[in-house]
């Protein structure tokens, strides 16, 4: 306790003296009998005001060392075994719980990933915070509820009267976050440690949240250490970065150094892994033929409504209108993606093509009408569709041995003998870039990389002719999301498969998709090839989305954008009304854009 | 990461990996001692479990504790507490397997009925699982067994029928949530059919819950077929079970410890066994512990 008393607030004033300093860290974790370094032998220095990005990948280690420095490790396996973390006069790894806990939240604070999870869902905001500032100052509740207020007008909260008696689940994710940040900014702390800030959130909320990281930090002096594994959230926000990987810095370094001259290898392997806006550029286009092969896929004015049932009666009352008329043909053998944030349905339709949800209006796979089809019908249709999974630990059964699981769509549609689907698992295992032995393993023995190959060698396996690909790079680390796109467009060039891509990111989205939907609560707003879409944005919500994208280059200057804090409608209307539909127009050479307006002007 | 390969040995058969375990050889040591004394009773008993013995009471009437000549003590009655005991085995054995077998299958059915079919079968179902569990369980079993004549086996069925409720309970919720994991849905899109998700991806990961379920069953059936014994519709005197001696002996519990301790002892080694043994069949059939251990 006297330990923490022992600095005086704002304890470094100067602007460069630091305000944390890091000393040899060293974090190992008691497994079986022996001690394995999760980090090690890290240093860095905090300058006060500045903002410094932790940046790896998953395993490096950055978040390890967020926690150790919170005094936050889970004990009793993990714990720091060496090295100092100097805050003002003291070692916060001397320092007892109690000590820390005086120093947490009041002068080191931070901000999780995932806001959800992080804040109490039954105890409303206004109290939340109460109770955080109230924690460490001994103030009134009217005055601490006063502070509250202040600190959410600070987050540049919508309606921020009303927040205060709201519960989290009430609130949207980038509002969840804005919470966040107003509760551990509220006593102005020294330190702001924010770790992986925006991953849960759509671009353009990230967006916003960025900004507003940025502006607060700007008035408050608050030196951030930002933890992420986004090199365009460090671009666009770090002075300095410490690259890790496996617990070890490779490299430290002013934000132009690191994204201009590299040193290490690996720095320059993963900055060159990330997708940037513009390769696909460079790419060549699908053949321009004039004989249009017939679509593999045709959605005509396609809906998806979910029922919400109230009243005693358990009547429709509300209706979600997931997916509202959407129509769209996808080519054999191109890649066609769809994009928008979450919740505007994208994920619906790949679901209505599988046929795992019901669906109003036309809608064709090879051929074959979805509507009506007998249990033999579909199943025939499933043998030319297959899916590949956002989260394949989550997509594989994990008391399967893979091989079986590869070889389990031969089985349900009983094709060949025991012997031939083995040595086919095998052979789809080489085409995948997997060692055939590796089929007698279970999911959870590989890495997340391996085992959406894995996913995609099972969806292969029918030799089908679309592969929806639901958000199927979104979970992995940059290097690996390359190579797994890479593996995608060869795998597309051999068996001349379509895939339907389905992506929150417009960065992989330039480099993979020949054409495009950007959607938008359940909408097309415009449609075109790659090259109309991002050479040519026509609607307002397009060009958001592609603004909104971090740049992995400091250098990039970002045109003024309002600043939005609005939130995006609900896509829940009552029965008998719906939302307005979109009229879709061409404005030549097959780009469509929503809304006549814009359409008629692009077109003049 | 890197994408390479993690290298893992081909693990033993999940039989050997059982027997590497040192606990759970105890617990099968343990069932198979009583599975053998249940079975052999007429040749290992040293008396008659029903024979009331000359010697087998004190002058003043009272019973013997253990000595030489009987083991284990005599009972009230001055029967040999070790015959009774073994033959006792064999009514508790069938009680704690059998009855509690029995109970956990009808869970599992209407469980993973009710929670993979939802809609109208679901509610039925589930509904008519929380009535049986807001009714006392043992009015029920009165009421059964008395409608039926006692017998080993109607004991048995009547267990069955009451606990069944709680194994239902969980194995409804288990089943909920893993059905709307992503890989039932993957299943889907592949057009799987319904009994193949059911058996080949669902029951599967039920498989440690009822082990789980089926494990502290065993004690609570074992001590219910007592209870049934004691208010007379259980197993029927002379017939001994492990219950029913300490319930006929209950009230004597500070004069002649030993016949409420030994019996009480037996119930709780068994069902410890079990524990045991299920405790190590759980984490070795599990493949996501492989690795682990």
């Amino acid at each position: 306790m006297s330990a923490a008393e022992d600095i005086p607030p704002g304890a470094a004033t100067a602007p460069d003296t630091p305000v944390l300093s890091v000393e040899g860290l060293t974090v190992s974790v008691r497994a079986n009998g022996a001690e394995r370094p999760l980090v090690e032998d890290l240093s860095f220095t905090l300058r006060r005001g500045e903002t410094l990005a932790i940046a790896g990948e998953s395993g490096s280690g950055k978040s390890i060392t967020s926690l150790a420095i919170m005094g936050l490790l889970p004990p009793p396996a993990v714990r720091a075994s060496a090295g100092r973390v100097i805050f003002g006069s003291s070692d916060l790894l001397a320092l007892g719980e109690a000590g820390m806990r005086r120093i947490r939240g009041d002068r080191i604070a931070m901000i999780f990933q995932e806001p959800m999870t992080s804040l109490n869902p039954v105890m409303t905001i206004g109290a939340q915070l109460v109770e955080a500032l109230r924690e460490h100052e001994a103030i009134s509740r009217a005055e601490a509820r006063a502070q509250a207020l202040a600190a959410l007008k600070s987050v540049r909260i919508a309606q921020p009267e009303r927040r205060l008696d709201q519960y989290p689940h009430e609130l949207s994710g980038g509002m969840r976050q804005r919470v966040m940040i107003a509760m551990a900014l509220a006593l102005k702390p020294d330190v702001l440690i924010a770790d992986e800030p925006t991953t849960a959130l759509d671009v353009t909320v990230q967006r916003e949240v960025l900004d507003l990281l940025r502006d607060l930090q700007r008035d408050m002096g608050t030196a951030i250490i930002l933890i992420t594994h986004d090199m365009g959230v460090v671009a666009e926000m770090a002075e300095r970065v410490i690259v890790m990987r496996n617990g070890r810095m490779v490299e430290q370094g002013a934000v132009s150094q690191i994204f201009g001259t590299p040193q290490e290898a690996y720095t320059q392997e993963l900055l060159a892994a990330v997708p940037r806006m513009g390769d696909g550029a460079t790419r060549p286009g699908q053949p321009a033929s004039d004989t249009t092969p017939p679509p593999v896929a045709r959605l005509d004015r396609v809906d998806v409504r979910f029922d919400i049932r109230g009243g005693l009666l358990g009547r429709v009352t509300h209706r979600v209108h997931a997916v509202e008329h959407v129509s769209f043909d996808i080519r054999a053998g191109e890649t066609f993606a769809l994009v928008g944030e979450s919740g505007c349905g994208k994920s619906t339709i790949a679901r209505a093509i599988a046929g795992l949800v019901p669906h109003e209006g036309h809608l064709e796979v090879a051929g074959r009408v979805l509507k009506g089809l007998d249990a033999a019908g579909r199943k025939a249709i499933r043998r030319d569709v297959q899916m590949v999974f956002q989260d394949p630990m989550a997509a594989l059964d994990p008391r399967m041995r893979v091989g079986a699981a590869v070889a389990e769509p031969l089985v349900i549609h009983g094709i060949g003998t025991e012997d031939e689907r083995r040595a086919r698992a095998a052979d789809l295992f080489a085409r995948v870039g997997l060692p055939p032995e590796a089929v007698e393993r279970y999911p959870h023995e590989f890495s997340g990389g391996q085992r959406q190959r894995i996913c995609i060698a099972r969806a292969l396996a029918l030799n089908p002719k679309l592969i929806i690909c639901d958000e199927s790079t979104s979970a992995l680390d940059v290097s690996v999301q390359a190579r797994v796109l890479d593996l995608l467009e060869a795998l597309k060039r051999e068996f001349g498969i379509a895939y339907l891509f389905i992506s929150h990111d417009m960065a992989v989205v330039e480099n993979i998709a020949d054409r495009l939907a950007v959607m938008y609560l359940g909408q097309i707003v415009e449609m075109g090839s790659r090259a109309q879409i991002f050479g040519n944005p026509q609607h307002p919500y397009t060009r958001r989305l592609i603004e909104a994208v971090p740049v992995p280059d400091p250098g990039h200057v970002r045109a003024p954008a309002p600043r939005l804090s609005g939130e995006v409608p609900s896509p829940i209307h009552p029965v008998g009304s719906g939302p307005r539909r979109l009229d879709l127009c061409d404005i030549g050479g097959g780009h469509l854009v929503a809304g006549d307006r814009a359409a008629k002007e692009a077109a003049a | 990461m890197t994408d390479a390969a993690v290298p893992i040995a081909r693990p033993a058969t999940a039989l050997a990996r059982l027997m590497r375990r040192k606990l759970a050889l105890i617990g099968l040591a343990i069932i198979l001692i009583v599975t053998l004394g249940a079975v052999f009773a007429p040749w290992i008993a040293p008396y008659s479990p029903d024979e009331q013995l000359f010697d087998g009471l004190t002058i003043e009437g009272a019973p013997l504790a253990p000595n030489g000549s009987f083991l284990f003590g005599t009972d009230l009655l001055g029967r040999d507490l070790l015959s009774r005991i073994l033959y006792g085995a064999r009514t508790s054995l069938i009680i704690g397997v059998v009855a509690n077998g029995a109970a956990l299958i009808i869970g599992t059915v209407i469980g993973v009925t009710a929670g993979f079919f939802r809609g109208w079968v679901g509610a039925i179902l589930m509904r008519f699982t929380d009535l049986m569990m807001a009714f006392p369980a043992l009015l029920l079993a009165i009421c059964l067994a008395a409608i039926f004549t006692p017998s080993l086996w109607i004991v048995a069925m009547v267990i069955a029928l009451v606990n069944w409720v709680q194994t239902a309970r969980v194995i409804f919720t288990e089943t909920t949530a893993l059905s709307e994991r992503e890989f039932i849905a993957a299943e889907r899109s592949l057009g799987a059919s319904t009994p193949r998700i059911l058996f080949r991806h669902i029951l599967p990961h039920l498989v440690p819950m009822i082990i789980v379920w089926g494990t502290l069953g065993i004690s609570t059936t074992v001590l219910l077929e007592a209870t049934l014994s004691y208010l007379g519709v259980g197993v029927q005197p002379p017939t001994p079970s492990w219950g029913n001696i300490i319930f006929e002996n209950q009230t004597y519990f500070q004069a002649a410890p030993w016949l409420v301790f030994i019996p009480g002892a037996a119930i709780l080694l068994l069902a410890l066994a079990f524990n045991l043994v299920g405790d190590a069949l759980r984490d070795v059939l599990d493949p996501t512990q492989r690795g682990a251990e």
